[in-house]
């Protein structure tokens, strides 16, 4: 038995929807069909009436489950591709993330966003949102990048006060396993040591960690220990962990499969930076996507963004100074 | 109707004072008045009862009265008493109270529309029952695609929603023409596939009726309802705002009647006139009291302010630490 990354998101939806009868699920193709992705599969099925077909209106999506969440339900908002929530990004940016600071009343609610790229996927279907809902307050922002965190992490999210943007990589859905559910989660908010090293801190999060954890392992032939640290979650952001780290090995590269302007790896590099000045042995670095809009074709989108070979070569980098 | 006609003349009698507080350099930020609105928006909020959801817009003082938002909320907002509903975190129009069933307003135009509707369909899912949202638009905001995203998705479901639309002509200073092609916004709502009403916005009385009919057809389950009103705006968008650029001839014409008049005049030849003027004097008293109350109150302190934008606490205080 094992179970995939997305079934993982599948199965947290259900079992929150099994838990607490305010979940409902809102989105497009979502019902009978079961979703572009197959997250809610049979969930329709499960729960008469929850698990709603929504038009294709990305604004009136969001802003039903801000409306939705102040009269005390938990609506989770599947976006088809993370790409096409910027057409809701009014109601979320403006809305969601206003009302608790406006009103003092709570607006729990989880926009589920199919993120990152995958082969082909070109301009429109491949992006990664965090930094923009990252920036405004009022908003949780969460990038699991392993099945166990799919799967707490997304309960956690639904049972929050707070809107969530749910970040979940494609490239990971079919392929990224694990032999079972967890059964116990990760402490919410905090970063995790995804792989001891005293050489040098690699900070990443979503599908990035994989490419992170391989380049270290390619590092580690060299006779190179990188200390990899998975974000998990990037707003709040858990300056401590990535603090403590960079105190173990004095150098530090930020990888974000993003555009490099602005954004989560210039976020912790800026921290790091001005609250751990002293730790560094090297300036700190950053990987990011290429700053084009992501391309269609294979073999350039594998150029364009971080893969384990470049972060190999910005980590030797970093090693060298 | 008398709750109407009160509504009116609270809210016109608090806006007149308000535009003088904003004058004097009492009000810091924007006062945006609903001047020459108050009919059609009184009888949105009096077609509506406890329990029912009204999501006002800009310039619905009248409707937010007639609904049963307390006068000296809107004094609060606008003087940044610490003891209003947004607590100085937000001000002017920007106010609600979500326990008495008034959204906030954000000021993107449209946005209402689907969160309304996600509170309508959010009590169909809990079972309740003989329940009405009603959110105002004006001309300007039916241009947005958040309306037509908003009153598409509402129609799909066919939740129990009115769409009270002031037609009045201007949004800021770009007229009809500039804003829509179409001859008139009522024939919308056969795209849409609701129901649609038109009413002459400067008559109270048949806002009174018009409205309290869509509210009564949204409730008995005929799905969501589109009210358009001809009026005209009898002020700037805001204070700040001379409006120079309304027409002459449209002032002139029917469109362009106060509301506040033709309801009076409908009052004298009643023999009613002495019951209005009875209401403005209460309406009068009761604003100054509420001024003065306010100006009592304390303003929000920086220092004491719990400068936290997320309600769970791990997250908050992470963000904090950060």
């Amino acid at each position: 038995m094992s179970v995939t990354y997305l079934e993982a998101i599948r199965a947290a939806q259900e079992k929150a929807m099994q838990d607490d009868p305010t979940v409902f699920i809102y989105g497009q193709d979502v019902g009978k069909f079961g979703g572009a992705f197959k997250a809610t599969k049979n969930l329709a099925e499960k729960f008469p009436g929850r698990v709603i077909d929504s038009p294709i209106s990305e604004d009136a999506m969001v802003g039903l489950a801000v409306g939705a969440a102040m009269e005390g339900m938990r609506p989770l908002v599947e976006m088809q591709f993370a790409d096409f929530s910027t057409v809701g990004l009014n109601q979320m940016l403006n809305h969601a993330a206003t009302t608790y600071w406006r009103t003092g009343k709570p607006c729990p609610m989880v926009l589920r966003l199919p993120s990152g790229g995958t082969p082909g996927s070109g301009p429109f279907h491949s992006q990664s949102m965090e930094a923009i809902y990252a920036h405004y307050p009022g908003l949780v922002v969460m990038t699991p990048a392993t099945v166990e965190d799919a799967y707490s992490m997304l309960l956690e999210a639904i049972r929050m006060p707070d809107p969530v943007v749910f970040c979940e990589h494609k490239l990971l859905y079919y392929h990224l396993k694990a032999k079972e559910l967890p059964v116990e989660a990760l402490p919410a908010f905090k970063a995790h040591v995804a792989r001891a090293g005293r050489d040098v801190t690699c900070v990443a999060y979503s599908a990035m960690l994989h490419e992170a954890l391989a380049a270290a392992e390619e590092l580690a032939g060299e006779g190179y220990e990188t200390e990899v640290v998975d974000l998990r979650t990037v707003k709040p952001l858990d300056t401590d962990t990535i603090l403590a780290s960079v105190a173990r090995t004095g150098r530090l590269l930020a990888v974000g499969e993003s555009w490099p302007w602005g954004g989560t790896s210039a976020e912790v590099v800026a921290r790091v930076a001005s609250e751990g000045f002293e730790l560094l042995d090297a300036p700190p670095r950053r990987l990011n996507a290429k700053d084009t809009p992501i391309p269609y074709h294979p073999n350039l989108w594998a150029a364009h963004r971080p893969t384990a070979v470049r972060i190999a070569e910005a980590l030797r980098e970093v090693l060298r100074y | 109707m008398e709750r109407v006609s009160r509504a009116m003349l609270r809210a016109r009698v608090l806006e007149d004072k308000l535009a003088s507080l904003y004058r004097a350099g009492r009000i810091v930020g924007g006062v945006y008045l609903g001047k020459g609105q108050e009919g059609l928006s009184a009888a949105g909020g009096a077609a509506l009862r406890k329990g029912d959801i009204f999501a006002p817009l800009i310039r619905d003082m009248a409707g937010r009265l007639a609904f049963g938002e307390p006068l000296v909320d809107a004094v609060r907002t606008y003087l940044g008493s610490r003891l209003g509903p947004m607590k100085g975190r937000d001000g002017n129009i920007h106010r609600g109270d979500l326990s008495r069933g008034i959204l906030p307003m954000i000021s993107h135009l449209g946005a209402m529309i689907s969160a309304t509707a996600g509170v309508l369909l959010a009590k169909r899912m809990k079972k309740e029952k003989g329940y009405v949202g009603l959110t105002s638009a004006g001309d300007g905001a039916t241009s947005t695609g958040s309306f037509h995203e908003g009153l598409n998705m509402a129609a799909v479901e066919r939740l129990p929603l009115v769409v009270v639309v002031a037609d009045n002509g201007y949004a800021y200073s770009t007229p009809n023409e500039r804003q829509f092609a179409c001859a008139d916004l009522l024939d919308r709502a056969k795209g849409y596939g609701v129901e649609g009403h038109g009413v002459d916005g400067t008559d109270a009385e048949a806002c009174w009726e018009v409205v309290g009919r869509a509210v009564e057809r949204a409730r008995g389950g005929a799905g969501p309802q589109l009210v358009v009103g001809r009026l005209l705006r009898l002020c700037g968008h805001g204070e700040h705002d001379d409006a120079l650029y309304i027409d002459d001839g449209i002032k002139s014409s029917d469109r362009g009647r106060d509301c506040m008049v033709v309801m009076r005049e409908k009052m004298n030849s009643r023999g009613l006139g002495q019951d209005w003027d009875g209401w403005e004097k209460e309406a009068q008293s009761e604003v100054e009291k509420a001024v003065m109350q306010v100006a009592q109150e304390p303003v929000p302190d920086p220092f004491e302010e719990d400068w936290r934008a997320t309600a769970t606490l791990g997250a908050a205080e992470a963000v904090q630490k950060g």
